[in-house]
């Protein structure tokens, strides 16, 4: 998989009224102002799309940080 | 001896959807109806002001039509099958089975399309039959109504399909009351056409049941004070057993794993290539899944269609739709093979291939 540089500008470029270079590997993305459950849905379909690799709410449940969601697509793809 | 092998093959599949099925079927008219009363995003976000307007534009929904209180999902499917007699000159009388595709009855008992083949004024030996389905239904409708020509002799068929789950949304669900909109097409099936529905493939996880479902109101669960207990979800949506539920991420999830495959199958049992076909139409749920569907599987974006924009999900009719949006706008044309795949509650999934 792709360094993790590229994987956070992927999701800059899915979720709208981020700001970018606002993310990183270390964000607790649940804590961003801009983000909301559908950004799962976000995460879940560019997962599939970009790499393949299906995640799920579980998966992302016990995720925290940037980091951590990188791990578990990184881990699989 | 190679020659005559080749022949064979080549003869086997381009007979093969008709070995599976006798006598051929064809789409021959569609015609739906929608509600009058309009549901915006104007007025979603007046209602919802603390909603991200962003987030919900990737549902891809601009309005919906919504069902008038008191009003029935049988009421919509009459309507339309009316309106599929008017808009293209079908006599009535030729109607030889009535096919209701829909979730949620007038009644416990009798049939909802037994009264709706009263309100017709249909033939007494045209037969009726409800199909309890939901947004896999259309295809499993179709299948029916190519069973009945192809086994029981029958010319001509109308199937409807209808859904009034917005009457089932819990006033403050909404995603649900996003993504949701009321509908009935009607769509005429005959066996004197030239093209064929055929290579259809099913599949049923019912493990997953519980992943949208009104738990409450039916045989199991009557409806009791604890039916209305409100919990918020983590999409800060209220729910309560006595109104529908989705768990969307599971659903998302279960729809990018299976749909890919179901087009799949569906090709193989066809005998064709991605390439042969002509146009993908599947069930619309919300134009963010039907687009990781459409990357997954590289389909272009010319031969897919998005038909929600104006009606929102219609549940078992958003094919039949969107198959009229796509024959109106010229994109879809006689002669043209169009795969359709539908997908949702139940956990249920269906696929065929409709030569056009």
């Amino acid at each position: 998989m792709e360094d993790i540089a590229v994987f956070i500008k992927k999701i800059e470029g899915e979720i709208d009224g981020l700001t970018p270079g606002t993310l990183t590997p270390d964000a607790k993305f649940r804590d961003l102002p801009e983000w909301s459950s559908m950004h799962a849905l976000i995460l879940i379909a560019l997962s599939e799309t970009e790499y393949d690799v299906s995640i799920s709410g579980e998966d992302l449940r016990g995720c925290k940080t940037v980091q951590d969601i990188y791990n578990v697509i990184s881990s699989r793809s | 001896m190679a020659c005559y092998y080749i022949c064979v093959v080549w003869f086997y599949k381009r007979c093969q959807p008709f070995l599976t099925f006798g006598s051929m079927s064809t789409i021959q008219a569609i015609s739906y109806y929608l509600p009058d009363a309009i549901y915006t995003n104007e007025d979603f976000f007046t209602e919802f002001p603390d909603s991200k307007k962003s987030n919900f534009d990737k549902i891809g929904v601009r309005k919906r039509h919504i069902i008038a209180q008191g009003e029935t999902a049988s009421d919509l499917a009459c309507r339309a099958a009316k309106k599929l007699f008017e808009e293209h000159g079908i006599d009535k009388n030729e109607i030889d089975f009535l096919l209701l595709v829909f979730q949620g009855p007038d009644y416990y008992l009798p049939s909802s399309s037994g009264i709706i083949h009263a309100k017709l004024g249909l033939r007494n030996d045209c037969g009726a039959m409800d199909i309890e389905m939901g947004c896999s239904g259309f295809v499993y409708g179709l299948s029916v109504a190519a069973g009945l020509i192809a086994a029981a002799g029958m010319k001509k068929i109308v199937l409807l399909t209808a859904s009034s789950l917005t009457n089932t949304l819990h006033p403050k669900d909404k995603g649900s009351r996003f993504v949701f909109g009321d509908g009935a097409a009607a769509t005429l099936i005959t066996a004197d056409g030239n093209g064929s529905i055929n290579s259809f493939v099913f599949g049923n996880d019912g493990k997953g049941y519980e992943k949208i479902i009104i738990r409450d109101g039916g045989a199991r669960n009557p409806i009791t004070y604890g039916s209305h207990d409100e919990t918020t979800d983590e999409f800060g949506s209220v729910i309560c057993n006595a109104n529908y539920f989705m768990d969307g991420i599971s659903v998302f999830m279960f729809s990018t794993k299976r749909v890919p495959q179901l087009v799949n199958d569906v090709l193989a049992k066809a005998g064709l290539q991605k390439e042969d076909i002509d146009l993908f139409v599947f069930h619309q749920p919300n134009i963010m899944l039907n687009e990781t569907i459409r990357k997954k599987l590289d389909i272009q974006e010319d031969k897919f269609v998005h038909s929600m924009a104006e009606v929102g999900n219609t549940v078992q009719s958003t094919i039949p739709i969107a198959l009229y949006e796509s024959i109106q706008n010229g994109r879809l044309k006689r002669g043209m093979k169009v795969l359709v795949a539908g997908f949702g509650v139940g956990l249920s999934w269906s696929g065929a291939i409709i030569d056009y």
